[in-house]
């Protein structure tokens, strides 16, 4: 019967779309797990040099890092991390979002922005925005390599050791719960002072070669640690919000289909009926 | 017999923890063995190897490209360096980056045929659903 072709074509494709849509939903929720233990695996490191941090600044309070200095803010620098990848929901856009704002706010004040860009989404959106993009890292993976990641970072904190930036930030997704990720933009440099209360011991390490060098390299490191974290936990987020995503995309795709199939069977029984009142009136005709 | 906590991690995880009674790690001014209850010491890392002799069984061995090495009394954290950091690399790389953002904002990227061809189904998708409305009312 040539009844509803077109529809029963159309709930074939939205079936299509359902099946590729739940697929990506379980892809996610696997991936999820993975990148979650991997937020967990970034965290000793992270510990280990904040604490460091703690010791050091507490054992020699009176070295001067111009990583630990506030300047007058002429120029700020932000590192945007996005997802390379697309159909995650609003979360790219709510990082841009909150970011705007936050450049705004600068600009306002006089300050100009550059801007470093993890991550495809960012750069297709800030490309159209002609902002002023210093350095760019793409295609990092799920499972990104801080090598990958160096060569944009240094580029920032290159410019803030030149003193062509005055200030750092960091703007990331926050991974509360696979439900909700909320975007946040963090201070990066100057490093915000350990509170020394924290620690109860009071000592002197040996330094090997020199106190401020060591100094120096370990705050590099703690940044690049930080970024590292924020990549990791982006990641984290975006199969999160892709799984709830995807998972509405499907549900949607389920009751499109149920509409599809009522205009079906409705079409079918009135080219039905129509059919046997033809039937009727011609036999009564004769 | 006295023992010492090792943790060995890099940015990307946790790759070695556990008490030990003796730990030789590749510092800048040569190597260093440390045991139990050694004066707490802070000094940076040559790439080299870290070996690890654990209270129980084999003697471990770690590569290390460079990183950190924070010892106390009872503690020896190493905070190995994941990515090679000899400073050519790096500037390589940031040279790298900095091209990929020229670029882009030159907009001779690969990329963006992929960019336009999502835009495009959007708006196909877009016209779809609208075509799908007029169809719905006549």
């Amino acid at each position: 019967m040539a009844v509803g072709k077109e529809i029963r074509t159309k709930i074939t494709s939205v079936k299509n779309t359902q099946k590729i849509t739940s697929a990506m939903e379980m892809v996610a929720a696997s991936k999820l797990r993975k990148t979650q233990d991997r937020m967990k695996a970034a965290r000793p490191y992270a510990d280990g040099i904040r604490r460091v941090i703690g010791h050091l600044s507490q054992a020699s309070p009176d070295f001067h890092n111009p990583y630990l200095e506030e300047r007058e803010v002429k120029r700020v620098g932000y590192l945007v991390v996005t997802s390379d990848r697309g159909l995650c929901g609003s979360l790219n856009v709510n990082v841009f979002r909150a970011l705007l704002n936050d450049i705004k706010g600068w600009q306002d004040k006089g300050a100009e922005v550059d801007l470093c860009i993890l991550g495809a989404k960012g750069v297709a959106f800030f490309r159209r925005l002609k902002t002023n993009i210093v350095s760019v890292a793409t295609h990092l993976g799920d499972v990104p390599k801080m090598s990958d990641l160096i060569g944009a970072i240094t580029v920032m904190t290159d410019a803030y050791k030149a003193e062509k930036i005055d200030r750092l930030f960091l703007a990331h997704n926050i991974f509360v719960n696979t439900m909700s990720q909320t975007p946040k933009i963090a201070t990066l440099l100057p490093v915000e002072p350990v509170d020394s209360k924290e620690l109860q011991q009071h000592w002197d390490y040996i330094y090997e070669p020199d106190a401020a060098e060591l100094l120096t390299d370990v705050l590099e490191r703690y940044v690049e640690a930080q970024i590292y974290r924020a990549v990791v936990e982006n990641i984290a987020c975006e199969m999160a919000s892709k799984m709830v995503a995807m998972k509405s995309a499907t549900d949607n795709a389920g009751k499109f289909i149920d509409q599809l199939q009522v205009a079906y069977n409705k079409a079918r029984q009135a080219a039905i009926t129509q059919e046997i009142s033809e039937i009727v009136g011609g036999a009564a005709a004769v | 017999m006295t023992s010492i906590q090792v943790d060995i991690v890099s940015a990307e995880g946790e790759i070695f923890s556990g008490e030990a009674e003796m730990v030789f790690a590749p510092g800048q001014l040569g190597e260093i063995g440390i045991a139990p209850r050694h004066a707490p010491l802070l000094t940076k890392l040559k790439p080299g190897e870290v070996r690890v002799h654990p209270l129980d069984g084999e003697e471990q061995f770690f590569f290390v490209t460079g990183g950190i090495l924070e010892v106390q009394p009872k503690q020896v954290t190493v905070l190995a360096d994941s990515a090679l950091r000899a400073e050519d690399l790096d500037e390589d790389s940031a040279f790298a980056a900095r091209e990929r953002a020229r670029e882009v904002l030159e907009g001779s990227h690969a990329e963006i045929d992929i960019e336009q061809a999502q835009r495009d189904l959007v708006e196909a998708e877009a016209r779809y659903r609208a075509a799908e409305k007029l169809k719905g009312r006549r």
